[in-house]
């Protein structure tokens, strides 16, 4: 099976990270407009738009469509997989755009997790049926991930050092990026010995929250051509989904452990091709642990495959989240899902920061971890192509 | 040491026997009569095999840690474990009345009940012999 041609025109990261004077709609529409632009479009040649719970309104996507001013819609998309929606989002968009539903379809994401009340951020919980057995325990995303990354250690011996090797290499990336909150580098003994947050993650283990957003744009291939910008074409893509199934979970994996191989089968190409990858990095061991299921090394190796620099634009097999990712860069909203594509876009066009630029970077790949990968959360692994 | 307020479940007629009996210090297990599983959290239809003929059964209060962390910055620390129950289903739960940097992985963990803040009781695990 081949994917469904579509092609990326826009993509925007909008370069707030605090907004205190700014609403989240209004970061939904700025993030609109610079994709738009970058694609070389208007809001009036919009006729499919997909936007995730973080989109306000009383009515979903068809709010944030009143808010900019959309009227020629003739597809919605209010998907919901957490981080990784955008992403999921432009699997659908590209669907959309093959069996004609859509022409050019727009995806925003906002919000605000530094000046915003976090707790009105999430989504509407009444009726929920894990709640019940969940909320007492004050389960939360730091518990969840901290879970995730003990059962590591304590199956495959991952270490401290491994553990701080992501960090250690985000931050390498992140001194290059103006817009970066965290600009500065570590040292290793830096992440391994700031405080204990949640057993085994540290602070330094952990990503950001702060304000901000982006927006991406799919169209057809005709329309992309005429458009005059690289052609980034989606080559490869899947979605994938992982609970508690009734209480029998392997913590030690998570649904990219389907969408990797299932994104490279589509693609026709293999982890070895990849010469750029945006991992979602909601924390150093989601990174370890992502790595190995999308295929880059065997499960359990994951430690040992970030360590060395491995990762590092310049020096590693694989530079992996050259824009200092969430840990050091940007992750609005709680959301990392748009940062990781904007930074593979800049890659794939030859736009990235000179000193983290990857040469002849033809092949891309993105991946989204949303949610809480220890009680249920969604994958999703694009594979894009400059052609 | 402080006692981390714990909030009330919110129930709805599904789950309700699980936390009468949680009242009445019981820890249940919801298993399905056609397909004999277990499974956590209870729920009318068997995630399995979809059987409506699902059960509500006396859990035997063991498990087994199979992982967990401490939440060090909390205002009151508490350790969140997931706990796989001698019946199979591992459960999201607290580890209480111990030292927290005794807890580890495997360890043999027994069921207690903690009231929460206005609501039914709710089932807890500590370590075996402590």
């Amino acid at each position: 099976m081949t994917a469904p041609l579509a092609y990326i025109a826009g993509a925007y990261e909008h370069p707030t990270r605090k907004a205190p004077d700014k609403s989240i709609a209004q970061i939904h529409a700025e993030s609109a407009k610079g994709a738009l632009a970058d694609a070389g479009l208007t809001f009036d040649d919009v006729d499919g738009y997909f936007v995730a719970r973080d989109g306000p309104g009383v009515l979903g996507g068809i709010s944030m469509a009143e808010f900019m001013g959309l009227t020629r819609l003739t597809y919605l998309d209010n998907t919901e997989t957490g981080g990784s929606a955008p992403l999921v989002m432009v699997r659908h968009a590209a669907a959309a755009i093959a069996t004609g539903r859509c022409k050019v379809a727009l995806i925003t994401m906002g919000g605000k997790s530094l000046t915003g009340d976090p707790k009105r951020m999430m989504p509407n919980q009444y009726g929920a049926p894990e709640l019940p057995f969940e909320e007492p325990y004050g389960m939360s995303t730091h518990a969840a991930y901290a879970m995730a990354a003990a059962r590591h250690i304590h199956e495959f011996g991952t270490t401290r050092e491994q553990m701080s090797w992501v960090k250690y290499s985000a931050a390498q990336h992140a001194q290059h990026n103006p817009n970066a909150v965290l600009p500065k580098t570590v040292t290793l003994e830096e992440v391994s010995e700031s405080p204990m947050i949640a057993d085994p993650l540290r602070r330094l283990d952990c990503c950001l929250n702060t304000d901000g957003g982006g927006a991406i744009v799919v169209v057809g291939p005709e329309l992309a051509r005429s458009l005059g910008r690289p052609l980034v074409k989606l080559r490869g893509a899947a979605e994938g989904f992982k609970h508690r199934n009734g209480g029998y979970i392997d913590m030690t994996d998570t649904a990219a452990a389907f969408t990797g191989p299932a994104a490279f089968a589509e693609a026709g190409v293999a982890p070895s091709d990849i010469k750029y990858a945006s991992v979602y990095d909601s924390f150093t061991m989601t990174v370890i642990i992502t790595l190995e299921d999308l295929g880059f090394c065997a499960k359990g190796q994951g430690g040992a495959f970030v360590s060395d620099g491995n990762l590092i634009a310049g020096t590693g097999k694989l530079p992996v989240n050259t824009d200092g990712g969430g840990l050091c860069n940007n992750h609005p909203g709680g959301r990392g899902g748009i940062p990781k594509f904007v930074e593979a876009m800049r890659q794939l066009r030859g736009e990235a920061q000179p000193a983290v630029q990857v040469p002849n970077c033809d092949l891309a790949l993105v991946h989204g971890t949303g949610g809480l990968i220890t009680t249920r959360g969604g994958s999703c692994t694009l594979i894009l192509e400059r052609e | 040491m402080d006692e981390r307020r714990i909030p009330p479940a919110e129930l709805n007629p599904e789950i309700e026997p699980y936390y009468a009996a949680a009242a009445e210090g019981r820890l249940l297990v919801k298993a399905c009569a056609d397909c004999g599983k277990a499974f956590h959290y209870p729920r009318a239809l068997c995630p399995f095999c979809r059987s409506d003929a699902t059960e509500w059964r006396d859990a035997s209060g063991k498990g087994t840690i199979y992982s967990f962390t401490v939440l060090r910055r909390a205002p009151v620390p508490y350790a969140v474990a997931s706990v796989e129950l001698a019946e199979g289903p591992q459960m999201i739960t607290n580890i209480v009345d111990c030292d927290f940097d005794a807890i580890r992985i495997g360890q043999a963990v027994r069921v207690l009940f903690k009231p929460s803040d206005g609501g039914a009781p709710v089932p807890m695990f500590t370590p075996e012999g402590d």
